[in-house]
């Protein structure tokens, strides 16, 4: 127990920041704010929302000022904060961000205060705000934990405001989607859990002492090949069922379409991000043996979905239901570039999770619009939009044109790394893969085609053009979209130092070799071409 | 001059933005005045680089401007960088010229269209994406290009979109040159795997200095191929540009003639190294798509009633022309064709935009003849720009044409005889064209009455802003073919340019029995042309015989509806399949076992949502204690 607090306080010194607890504040932040809004009284609806707007732009400002002081070419965590918590079973209050969580971290401080200040829920706001405030919470601890125990809480807390979110604001069908959504992710993590309490129990032996500490188990413990391997599944189950990863993706296109708008947003944007991000640091970097040992496996279940998912979506009737396969696709890419295991690979991985999160999430933000004006998602009742609301149809564009991976987009960005890193150690699959990018294509354009093209008829011919806030709130998205596409360097400068620190890890963990660095002498004359 | 390249791009860019933000307050005309200043500017910021790169001696002419470093991961280094060499820079300035020419005619050919702003606002981003795609120093920068005159081709192409035949082709385009992308993609990844860079000099360097491996080269040669089908509208992935004439007119001319059709070629021409050191049977298997391509659409062309869909189907087969130099080494020739044929088919699509608008719109070749009375420049221009495609000497087509044929004969003798017999049917067809659009009877007078009291119908001469540009094509359609005369050494002038970029990989053909003969190929050559209008005439003018249109050629020996069909029948219903599949055997498996664990548990039953609502009631207490007693125990 000495021991632990030792390297604590070391690991606090080491960050420089310990003077305020910046990541404890994003998480308790949050919690305040839901607790605040809960007890408020509702007399006064508009301060209700301006309390949660406060806690939830607060919470982005902070997560925007942890960007700006992130040292870029660091690998390690930063900002790391541990206490004891209850030491008699080894769980700690560890946190800490590197460049795997930072920009989840961002989206989700991004996130949130858009989606309360843009999507109104129409009814019990005041509940809604405290539930959505309570789900920032969770969302933001389950990226910031370095304790297995302290991560499956937080992991488990989200489950309750989503569920609660889709049952009470969504659409008809919202109890059968709530309920399924919640029984099975559910189910999903009662495995880790089993898993979780297993490792920390196994990892005694090497450690000396029982403890939670992510950090410790993954650096010190070593498991029996076989053991590591069903350690591994048991959170592997937990995330591919978040992800959701082919066959367990179909709580997916319920809870979206049935959730209200705000709720997609969030969980496209940052929900499904939890199981994606889990792979890479409850799975890579604690099993790194078993990964890879699992690697074949997961790649081709990734590949499946990325072509399942996209046919899928190619037959919808319903426009979310439609975004909602899209992202069974795209998280396939990134689950790709997760167990392809290269630097560019994992990096476009990361930058996908956050790339997907605003393309997909302004997407959902747009099909509610359209719900909003009429009160309709059916594709076949939508027709000639262009016509009417051609500002409108032009965001929409732009944001399908990042999904469907144009160049100088986000979109593009972050599924070209994946593709071109996993090239080199799974050359096959992600030659299947790429044929993804045809299908995007097919899906968006054909529903584009049905909703916008045409001559309006008479339902549509009044669809209202965009409002100025919802235009705002677009514009935000759309900027977002253009800058990470044409300048992603400051992005994937500080995401590549954690990657490169993770893929060391695994090769000293286990057999796999990262495809080495091109030292061609091609490279030298690219140079000296130039002026 | 040459640090002022990414002026190149950046005026048209400056184009977009400025019409995209203030497109509607500029309104007509003023919205198009700027789009043509921005590209006619662009052209000159290139003429200035090209006399910079003359200027200087043959070895000296690479520069390379780095705006930015684009995406940088490991060992994976790609920059935001442009490329002024001779081939560059040659694209970029028959892009800016007959584009800026592009830009003034649509002046007058989209007056009065009520979205007329955001046209301009299209082709100025067409034309940024356009030179990103031929300046880009790697293959990431071009495919930025690539993707970017797509999305600016489907854009273009549904530009009427409350018409579904247009909405359709604009999607069909975007799909299908999707394929292609797939293509160009996979072959990025392996270059990048065994060479580690995706720059052009990179590359190149690596398969002259052969160390790229000839089974890698094939590899990437082969699927930038298929990229090049894609764009180029090569077989089997042609389809869409036949339908893509549902776009604008000058949108016709400038993407799916001039411009973006033929960066296939251009690609390919950059990577020639790369070619040159695949398995040889790559080149065969380029020349032979290319020469059936060449083949299959003069056959179609000549049973077309659409006075477009003629020029769309001349256009795959010229393109064919393209390929069949590239697969026989001749990229000087690909090069030269690509030239002149922007001239004389921009010209020729110009023109056919200038009868549909002195028609009315009307595009059926049925309804028109006798118009070069009625519109005498459009008249004249198009009958230059028929002599050039037809293979007339002296005009620019005979000669590119013919250098093609002699590769061809030197390389692969049957290939040469599928080029002959395409020649022929070109100078057929496009004969069929000129003597059904502006000789015979006027059959127009008909078709007014059928229209009733819609005022005036007859025929009418275009606004100087449309046949200007006519008369500056027809001009360059004429000289052309100047670029690259075969007398002597020193008349070869395209050659001796592109030297730096194709020496290593242009077949040497000296010595051969073509080149020993190849005054006697010219002559055949003339001949070839001259029987195919001859007979023509003796069709379509004299009515000698009967014209031979079968309706599968009309059809396009209905390739297109057999692939339509499978897509609409067992292609659709595989993805119905599936969708289906996923709701009942996967979701229904999930529900399965839900549905029996609720009957196991048969007495909550009807507590079922209860049950699952308390859980997450208890959870959340759970966990929000849990916090609490964590606030009281950590933190304080």
């Amino acid at each position: 127990m000495h021991l632990s607090t030792l390297i604590a306080n070391e690991s606090a010194t080491a960050a420089h920041h310990a003077s305020f607890p910046i990541l404890s504040a994003l998480i308790l932040v949050p919690v305040l704010g839901a607790v605040l809004v809960a007890v408020m009284s509702n007399r006064r609806p508009e301060w209700v929302k301006l309390t949660a707007t406060l806690f939830a732009v607060g919470t982005g400002g902070m997560s925007i000022w942890l960007l700006s002081s992130f040292k870029s070419h660091e690998a390690g965590f930063q900002f790391v904060s541990q206490h004891e918590w209850i030491s008699a079973w080894g769980i700690s209050w560890h946190l800490g961000i590197d460049g795997i969580s930072l920009f989840l971290v961002v989206l989700t401080g991004i996130l949130f205060p858009l989606v309360i200040l843009g999507v109104d829920p129409h009814h019990d706001e005041k509940r809604y705000l405290a539930w959505l405030l309570l789900l920032e919470a969770g969302v933001m601890g389950s990226f910031l934990s370095l304790d297995l125990f302290l991560f499956f809480i937080f992991f488990e807390i989200v489950l309750v405001p989503m569920y609660f979110l889709i049952g009470g604001w969504g659409y008809d069908k919202r109890i059968y989607a709530a309920t399924k959504f919640f029984l099975y992710t559910m189910l999903g993590s009662a495995f880790m859990l089993v898993g979780i309490i297993a490792t920390a129990a196994l990892a005694r032996h090497d450690i000396g002492y029982f403890t939670f500490d992510l950090v410790k188990i993954a650096e010190h413990a070593s498991f029996a090949t076989n053991t590591a391997r069903w350690l591994f599944l048991s959170f592997a189950i937990a995330f591919a069922v978040k992800v959701p990863l082919f066959p367990f993706h179909t709580w997916l296109p319920d809870a979206h379409t049935q959730a209200p708008t705000g709720g997609s947003v969030i969980l496209a944007g940052v929900l499904l991000k939890m199981g994606t991000y889990g792979f890479l640091r409850f799975g890579l970097y604690l099993f790194p043996a078993a990964a890879v040992w699992a690697k074949p496996a997961f790649l081709t279940l990734a590949t499946i979905g990325i072509i399942y998912g996209a046919i899928a979506a190619t037959m919808q009737t319903d426009l979310k239901r439609l975004v909602a396969y899209s992202s069974v696709a795209h998280l396939g890419f990134i689950v790709l570039g997760t167990f392809a295991i290269t630097s560019q690979a994992l990096t476009g991985s990361v930058m996908q999770m956050v790339n997907h999160g605003i393309s997909t999430g302004a997407l959902f933000l747009m099909v509610g619009m359209i719900y909003e004006r009429r009160h309709t998602r059916a594709i076949a009742e939508l027709k000639g939009i262009q016509a009417v609301a051609p500002i409108f149809a032009a965001a929409f564009m732009v944001v399908m044109l990042s999904s469907i991976g144009v160049p100088g987009l986000n979109g593009f960005a972050g599924e070209f790394l994946i593709l071109i890193g996993s090239f080199e150690t799974a050359r096959w699959w992600t030659v299947v893969a790429a044929t993804g990018v045809i299908l995007a294509a097919l899906y968006l354009l054909w529903a584009y085609q049905r909703v916008f093209h045409g001559e309006p008829d008479e339902a549509n011919s009044s669809f209202p053009e965009l409002k100025a806030r919802e235009g705002a709130l677009l514009l935000v998205f759309i900027a977002l979209i253009a800058f990470t596409g044409l300048y992603p360097k400051p992005m994937l400068s500080r995401i590549e130092p954690s990657v490169d620190k993770l893929i060391a890890h695994v090769e000293g963990h286990s057999s796999y070799k990262a495809p080495v660095a091109h030292n061609h002498p091609a490279e030298t004359t690219t140079h000296e071409g130039g002026e | 001059m040459l640090n002022l390249v990414w002026l190149i791009p950046a005026l048209p860019l400056a184009g977009f933005l400025l019409n995209t933000l203030l497109g509607r307050k500029l309104g007509e005309p003023k919205s198009g005045i700027l789009a043509t200043l921005m590209t006619a500017a662009s052209f000159v910021v290139t003429v200035g680089v090209y006399f910079d790169l003359l200027s200087r001696t043959s070895e000296e002419r690479h520069s390379v401007y780095t705006l930015f470093s684009w995406l940088p991961v490991g060992s994976l280094k790609v920059d935001m960088a442009l490329l002024a060499d001779p081939l560059s820079i040659t694209m970029a300035l028959f892009i800016t010229g007959i584009g800026s020419l592009i830009h003034l005619y649509a002046i007058g050919y989209m007056h009065g269209d009520p979205k007329f702003p955001k046209f301009f606002m299209y082709l100025n981003l067409f034309v940024f994406s356009m030179l990103m795609l031929v300046l880009g120093e790697n293959l990431l920068v071009t495919f930025l290009g690539w993707e970017g005159v797509g999305a600016c081709s489907y854009f273009l192409i549904s530009f009427w979109h409350t018409r579904d035949s247009a909405a359709t082709a604009g999607k069909k385009a975007f799909v299908t040159n999707r394929v292609g992308d797939w293509g160009m993609m996979t072959a990025m990844f392996l270059a990048f795997s065994s060479v580690g860079t995706l720059s052009y000099s990179g590359i190149n360097a690596a398969a002259s200095g052969h160390t790229l491996a000839a089974v890698t080269a094939t590899g990437i040669a082969m699927m930038l191929f298929v990229g090049a089908c894609g764009k180029s509208a090569q077989l089997p992935l042609y389809l869409w540009l036949p339908d893509a004439m549902e776009g604008p007119t000058p949108v016709s001319a400038l993407i799916h003639a001039a411009t973006m059709v033929t960066s296939g070629v251009f690609l390919l021409t950059r990577m020639s190294p790369v070619l040159h050191a695949a398995y040889p049977w790559s080149g065969t298997v380029i020349a032979t798509v290319g020469a059936l391509t060449a083949l299959f659409a003069a056959t179609v062309a000549v049973a077309q009633t659409d006075i477009k869909k003629v020029l769309a189907y001349s256009t795959v087969s010229q393109l064919g022309f393209m390929f069949l130099a590239i697969g026989s080494g001749a990229y000087v020739a690909a090069i030269f064709h690509m030239i002149t044929h922007a001239f004389f088919k921009a010209l020729l699509f110009l023109g056919s935009g200038s009868v549909i608008h002195g028609m009315h719109h009307e595009q059926d070749m049925r309804k028109m003849g006798a118009l070069r009375k009625m519109m005498p420049i459009t008249g004249f221009t198009f009958i230059i720009g028929w002599l050039a495609i037809a293979g007339v000497p002296p005009f620019a087509g005979f000669w590119s044409k013919d250098e093609i044929l002699l590769f061809a004969f030197a390389n692969n003798r049957f290939l040469w005889a599928i080029g002959v017999v395409t020649a022929l049917l070109t100078a057929y067809y496009m004969t069929r064209q000129v003597i059904m659009v502006f000789y015979g009877e006027a059959r127009w007078n008909d078709h007014a009455e059928e229209h009733g009291a819609h005022g005036d119908h007859t025929p009418h001469e275009s606004p100087w802003t449309m046949t200007t540009p006519l008369v500056v094509l027809a001009g360059l359609a004429v000289v052309g073919g100047a670029l690259q005369l075969p007398f002597t050494h020193s008349t070869k002038f395209l050659e001796h340019w592109l030297e730096p970029i194709i020496h290593h990989s242009e077949r040497d053909i000296a010595g051969t029995w073509a080149d020993n003969n190849k005054w006697l190929l010219l002559v055949f050559a003339i001949l070839v042309a001259a029987t195919g209008i001859a007979a023509s005439i003796a069709v379509y003018a004299k009515g000698k015989a009967q014209p031979i249109e079968p309706q599968i050629l009309a059809d396009g020996w209905r390739y297109d509806s057999t692939v339509s069909a499978f897509m609409g029948g067992p292609g659709r219903k595989a993805f119905d399949g599936i969708a289906a599949f996923d709701a009942k055997i996967v979701d229904g498996a999930v529900n399965g076992v839900g549905h029996e664990v609720r009957t196991l548990s048969g007495l909550l039953r009807k507590a079922q949502t209860g049950l699952v609502r308390s859980y997450a009631v208890i959870i959340g207490f759970g966990a929000v204690s849990m916090l609490a007693w964590f606030l009281l125990r950590g933190v304080l």
